[in-house]
């Protein structure tokens, strides 16, 4: 699949740094930012960079990947909510069989895409369960 | 130490380590390719860590620096330069520095560069910043080793060629939570491991990798550092030496008159693998995780071709404070969860996919 390098590029700082946007009549907060406010449609917009760390609301598991993803199957993706803003984002580190609803995630950056060994590579952030500092939380011993 | 040196003037203010989830047994690599076990348990490495489909050397990096980050407390555009020490860059054309920077919120007005010189481009990235910073020309510089490690399927070396990252924000002596007592660099041209452009996997010397090489370098980097600074191996608290398995950093450091209750605490390979440029760095990350203000700390990185630095650090009363600002090295090393040799080829991209007619 081809994809716009200039689209991609113009979005790269959202995306590698998790910006939402606020608006500045309403006051929501929404991500990746769009040009307008998707709750009052007001212009007014101004950066804001979000928490790293969110809860997990729902998720689904495709597991029929077509093309260039077939390598990253199953791919998971997930509603996260931080602190009331709502993001959907593919889910990493993690196999279906260890998700629950509830489950603390963090964002990280990780490979987007790779549409072939020629292109260009795209990054983007993650949700991956957390881990915790100090705590040694996240840790498991079993087998994949 | 009666003469300052430059090197004095600075020391580490963050470090910031990073390990991925998956883990390759080396019973795993040994059942598939027939391996005898005399051929691995030599090694002293259970088993390796192995990067998933979505990462590679610079998103290892990103991590890494943004823990480093966390520790430092710094305004990430104060970093007026990233080093990214590599030698598996996703691009062979396009720096890594500059989408780790841009991540890390660090661009536009600093320096950004790829650095290769096999296993120590890492080290000499952390070598470039502490002249920088020394000279005054900026307060702060970011040095990053990171490897998603190649090894062709069937070489002795897949058993122990991993994945990790490790990053350093360096800066003025003060505030800092290790200052960079000494440094010393020792450099030949030696045979003993390469990688021709667009060939996928690595060669190596056989006989030229262990005497000529690597017990060489850092033998007469150490040495040679001890004896200009007067230190001799009891002084000192910890002892990281590189590790391209188990074996080589202790041999090398009773060889110099360290203790293992010296060099225990910054082995990492054994429960990891060589992550290359990461590899006696994360060593690094693990003994500042537990230092004491006071400790006196030698690490010794080693790159083929063929190169060491020697770093003599003390601690200071910082390092408390920051130690819990981040996910220590052990944090990650518990996070992890065996596949099997198929998985491994998947998540490595060793199985090809054929387009579907």
């Amino acid at each position: 699949m081809t994809r716009s390098l200039p689209v991609w590029w113009r979005r790269r700082i959202p995306r590698y740094r998790l910006i939402g946007a606020r608006c500045k009549e309403c006051g929501k907060i929404h991500y990746p930012p769009r040009t307008s406010c998707p709750y009052c449609g007001s212009n007014s917009l101004e950066e804001v960079q979000l928490p790293r760390r969110g809860i997990l609301e729902s998720y689904s598991v495709i597991y029929s990947v077509p093309g260039d993803n077939r390598l990253n199957a199953p791919i998971i993706v997930g509603l996260v909510n931080i602190n009331g803003v709502r993001i959907v984002a593919e889910l990493t580190d993690v196999l279906p069989g260890e998700l629950s609803t509830g489950l603390e995630v963090e964002a990280v950056v990780r490979k987007i895409s790779e549409t072939s060994d020629t292109g260009i590579i795209t990054y983007g952030v993650k949700f991956r369960p957390v881990l915790g500092a100090g705590s040694g939380a996240g840790q498991d011993t079993g087998e994949a | 130490m009666t003469q300052e040196r430059p090197e004095s003037r600075t020391g580490i203010h963050g470090w910031g380590a990073y390990v991925p989830r998956w883990r390759l047994p080396m019973e795993e690599i040994a059942r598939v390719w027939g391996w005898p076990p005399h051929q691995y348990k030599g090694l002293n490495v259970k088993e390796k860590s192995v990067d998933s489909p979505d990462e590679d050397s610079t998103t290892m990096a990103i991590e890494a620096g943004y823990n480093a980050l966390l520790r430092a407390k710094v305004d990430p555009s104060e970093i007026k330069a990233v080093f990214f020490g590599s030698e598996s860059k996703p691009y062979a054309v396009k720096p890594s520095a500059t989408i780790v920077a841009e991540a890390l919120g660090i661009t536009p007005v600093t320096m950004a560069s790829d650095l290769e010189f096999a296993c120590r481009a890492g080290s000499e990235g952390l070598r470039a910043s502490i002249g920088l910073v020394s000279s005054g020309m900026m307060k702060y510089a970011m040095a990053i080793g990171s490897d998603t490690a190649q090894a062709e399927p069937g070489d002795v070396l897949e058993f122990t060629a991993s994945s990790g990252a490790v990053a350093f924000i360096v800066g003025p002596r003060e505030g800092a939570a290790a200052v960079f007592e000494a440094t010393y660099t020792y450099v030949t041209d030696t045979p003993d491991f390469w990688r021709r452009a667009l060939k996928p996997y690595p060669r190596h010397g056989e006989g030229f990798t262990g005497e000529p090489a690597y017990f060489h370098h850092i033998m007469s980097s150490v040495k040679n550092l001890l004896e200009e600074t007067g230190y001799k191996p009891s002084d000192f608290k910890y002892a990281v030496f590189h590790q391209p398995n188990g074996k080589f950093p202790v041999r090398v450091g009773k060889r110099l008159g360290f203790t293992m209750e010296q060099i225990e605490p910054g082995l990492v390979t054994p429960f990891i693998g060589n992550t290359y440029n990461a590899s006696a760095l994360l060593g690094l990350a693990r003994v500042l995780d537990r230092a004491d203000p006071g400790d006196l700390i030698l690490v010794a990185p080693f790159g083929s071709g063929a190169g060491s630095d020697t770093y003599i650090l003390r601690v200071t009363e910082a390092v408390k404070e920051k130690q819990g600002l981040a996910p220590r090295f052990d944090d990650y090393l518990a996070r992890r969860k065996t596949i099997d040799y198929a998985l491994y080829t998947r998540y490595r991209k060793i199985l090809t996919m054929l387009p579907r007619g």
